[in-house]
């Protein structure tokens, strides 16, 4: 009998702390995950406001403005169809070019400046993010499609 | 002529994998000696057209052949001759050679190493090493060959990445795969138990050496991994829980869980249907890590390939291989039982909790790692989980494991006791929570994280010398203690150092967690940067010219205290080939702290920005995995290991076979690549 209570309460117990190390990370999990959305979607106000996400595209060209201290970097991340302008303070990853796919990670800030945490660096030079890749096919289909409806409409 | 020499001997290779696979397997589940007898001959013969593949290969590339597609895209004439042989494995299709070459390695090795193990066991093993062989041929024929041709030829190749021509990462993906293949040595172990029925402590004895072996490679390589991304990408972080370390981790989880429930069964003949399923969820994993990687579903530098028919076949693969093995198991472990019967308070409970809390983690990183894969693939929109959501789960799951470390080695099989164990730790506990109240102070202020690092850190330390002063203290016999401390057999250092080595990695975490100072700034030629007692002075940038590329050199003149110290050159290079940047950070290494510069940009007028770091204590991050390794050899190079292998030599004599080197052969690299990541 005793050993039985015994067993019971090994197996409970186990069961209890496996309950809570699950608890302990889907809360985690809910708190960090952390949403990709393109220029449109962000104009459209798809994005969070209140908590950060990534946000990629390209890099406008001629957009990237540094400021006298040599750290603050401003610059667009356009999906071709809406622009988004970006601001960031430290060391851009050595890949980070004009016209080139970026992924940023931050919160839309006062004005609707995407205040940077992180630029993402890319490996590669012909590499183009899978997510930004998409965000663009999917803007230039939106533009064609609204070309198309103003033609039918004109 | 030669690429297709490399071609056929992979078509080669794959029938004899065939071959391989079923006449052993079912020469064993019909006792057909003569089908059984070919698993030895057809696995070595395997191997040999394997390795001449991949010295076609490699030939291909050290002769700058740009006829070959792979070698175009990913070497270059310029190319240091090291970059060239390393640059074989840059790629996807080359990696997957080496994933093969690696596989009939550890195949061959069983084969000469298994002479004692019976026969129809053996060929068990043999086949299913043969079935994942022709997985992967067949994927490499159809999806990936490596040596399909380029016509007309390139001028000259593509090059290989500049971030990957690096000495460290020229070792790593072989010890990372050398790990990851390992693991199916264990995985056929598993299985050739499961088809016999037979699970026993003789199975666990077996596969424990070739579970450790892997389990070695793959620590060191996940560690090589992580100093270099530490010196490489410039970005001064050692870990980053990015997809494809979590992808290397997880089975390392999975893993170092195996080889202490492997230990529990071998001495104990318990966990056994907990041991089996292990070895194959640390297999599966080493798949999946090899899905996720190879098939470009993830955003990475290890991301090659971007064909989808690519993840399709080894996604197939993977649920062939998994499925069968969870069939199996769902219908042969009800009787292969849990195993003997044990207390609550006893090592075995200490080693099932430790064991249930690597397996929790590692589910954890799993969903971390899998779930924006299944949102993405089912259209919820793309999402990324980021480090904070791993050090969350992590800490609260490692405290419990860190204290049965300490706990779980002293105790006795089946019942110990409670208060025996509290008199003989409070030493140990004494120790960690002296340290973690003094050493913050000491360090530059008292952190709840620092003091929580220090303690679990010193616990270990503690608990490891009140084990080996127990241990020697209890033994009879009057010899000096010296002489008692020889007795001690090699697996027992293995375990102490490894152990101590978890400490050392601990003790890395908290201090660069908890001190490291970070600075990103722009210097104009003179400027001076203080952090800690080191003062950095810019003296501009130069520019300099190496084998197959150019570089902006910056100076930095370091004194500490005022007195000279050293000069640390960053460097910002640019590549002839590829015309990309890339930054190569300057460190100068201490016992105590690191010191880290990385060049930013120009930012007009010979100003540039910069960023500099003080981190204290980060190399003992890999020495401390340096020593898990090294315990890990220790436990492979026990006595009782070698006298079962010196019993099988003097058999092979007998049979007229030549006996091969020692595991000498096996750990002399991983011993080689220890100290390095030490210094």
């Amino acid at each position: 009998m005793k050993r039985r209570h015994k067993r019971l309460a090994f197996i409970v117990g186990g069961l209890a702390g496996v309950a809570i190390a699950a608890g302990l990370v889907l809360n985690a999990f809910k708190g960090n995950m952390v949403f990709f959305f393109s220029p449109t979607q962000v104009v459209a106000k798809e994005a969070p406001v209140d908590r950060p996400f990534r946000l990629g595209g390209l890099v406008k060209e001629g957009s990237v403005n540094r400021e006298d201290d040599g750290l603050t970097v401003n610059f667009v991340v356009t999906d071709n169809a809406e622009d988004i302008p970006v601001i960031f303070t430290g060391i851009l990853p050595d890949l980070f070019r004009e016209g080139q796919g970026v992924v940023t990670q931050g919160r839309i800030g006062a004005g609707g400046v995407f205040q940077a945490e992180e630029v993402l660096a890319k490996h590669d030079e012909t590499y183009m993010p899978p997510e930004v890749a998409e965000a663009l096919e999917k803007a230039e289909q939106a533009n064609a499609q609204s070309v198309s409806q103003t033609r039918v409409t004109q | 002529m030669i690429p297709e020499i490399g071609q056929f001997a992979l078509i080669i290779a794959l029938c004899l994998a065939i071959i391989q696979t079923f006449f052993p397997i079912v020469g064993a589940a019909r006792g057909n000696a003569a089908w059984m007898a070919l698993a030895r001959p057809v696995a070595q013969g395997q191997f040999v057209f394997v390795a001449l593949a991949f010295a076609c290969l490699t030939y291909a590339f050290v002769t700058n052949d740009f006829s070959v597609l792979y070698a175009a895209s990913h070497s270059n004439s310029q190319l240091p001759l090291l970059y060239k042989v390393s640059a074989v494995w840059g790629g996807h299709e080359g990696s997957l050679l080496l994933w093969v070459l690696f596989l009939s390695t550890w195949t061959l090795a069983v084969t000469v190493f298994s002479r004692a193990l019976d026969e129809a066991m053996l060929s068990r093993v043999i086949g299913v090493l043969g079935f994942v062989s022709v997985g992967f041929l067949l994927f490499m024929l159809f999806t990936s060959n490596p040596f399909e041709r380029l016509l007309p030829a390139a001028p000259d190749g593509r090059d290989l990445n500049p971030l990957l021509q690096d000495p460290g990462l020229a070792i790593h993906p072989p010890m990372l795969y050398l790990g990851y293949v390992g693991f199916s040595v264990a995985f056929a172990f598993a299985i050739a138990a499961l088809l016999s029925g037979k699970l026993d402590a003789a199975w666990a004895r077996w596969s424990r050496p070739w579970t450790t072996a892997a389990w070695v490679f793959l620590t060191i390589g996940i560690a090589l991994g992580s100093w270099w991304a530490y010196y490489e990408l410039g970005w001064g972080g050692w870990w980053f829980w990015d997809p494809v370390e979590n992808a290397s981790f997880m089975p390392w989880l999975i893993g170092t869980a195996l080889i202490h429930s492997l230990a529990v069964t071998d001495k104990r003949g318990t966990f056994r249907n907990w041991t089996v399923l292990l070895a194959i969820t640390a297999f599966s994993l080493s798949l999946l890590g090899t899905f996720l990687v190879r098939s470009g579903v993830l955003v990475s530098v290890h991301a090659f390939a971007t064909d989808p028919e690519r993840g399709v076949f080894i996604l197939a693969f993977l649920a062939i291989v998994i499925g069968l093995s969870l069939a199996l198991y769902a219908w042969r472990a009800p009787k292969v039982g849990f195993g003997g019967d044990f207390k609550l308070a006893s090592r075995e409970t200490m080693l099932l909790t430790g064991n249930v809390m690597l397996s929790v983690a590692a589910g954890a990183v799993l969903l971390g790692t899998v779930y924006p894969l299944v949102h993405d693939a089912m259209g919820m929109g793309k999402l990324s989980v980021g480090p904070p959501y791993f050090d969350a789960v992590f800490l609260p799951l490692m405290v419990p494991v860190i204290f049965m470390m300490g706990v779980g080695p002293i105790s006795r099989w089946k019942k110990t006791s409670v208060p025996e164990l509290k008199t003989r730790l409070r030493w140990a506990l004494g120790a960690g929570v002296i340290a973690a109240l003094v050493f913050p102070f000491v360090m530059g202020g008292w952190s709840i994280l620092v003091a929580l690092g220090v303690l679990m850190a010193f616990w270990l330390f503690g608990a490891g010398v009140v084990n080996l002063v127990t241990r020697v203290t209890t033994m009879s016999g009057s010899e000096s203690v010296t002489a008692k401390l020889a007795k001690q057999p090699l697996h027992y250092y293995g375990m102490l150092v490894a152990h101590a080595g978890v400490g050392i990695f601990v003790l890395g975490v908290t201090f660069v967690n908890g001190y490291e100072q970070e600075k990103d700034i722009r210097l104009d030629l003179g400027d001076v940067v203080t952090m800690d007692a080191y003062t950095f002075r810019f003296d501009g940038v130069v520019q300099v010219t190496g084998p197959n590329f150019k570089a902006h050199r910056g100076i930095f003149v370091v004194s500490e205290d005022g007195e000279p110290y050293t000069i640390l050159h960053p460097e910002k290079r640019i590549y002839n080939s590829q015309q990309n940047p890339m930054t190569e950070a300057a460190i100068e290494s201490g016992f105590f702290h690191q010191l880290y510069v990385s060049l930013g940009e120009p930012v007009g007028g010979g100003s540039w920005s910069a960023r500099i770091y003080f981190k204290p204590f980060v190399a003992w991050i890999w020495a401390g995995c340096g020593l898990m390794g090294l315990g890990g050899i220790l436990a492979i190079s026990d006595r009782r290991y070698r006298i079962a292998s010196r019993a099988k030599k003097a058999a092979a004599k007998g049979a007229g076979l030549a006996p091969q080197p020692g595991q000498g052969v096996a750990t002399k690299p991983a011993s080689a690549m220890a100290s390095g990541v030490d210094s």
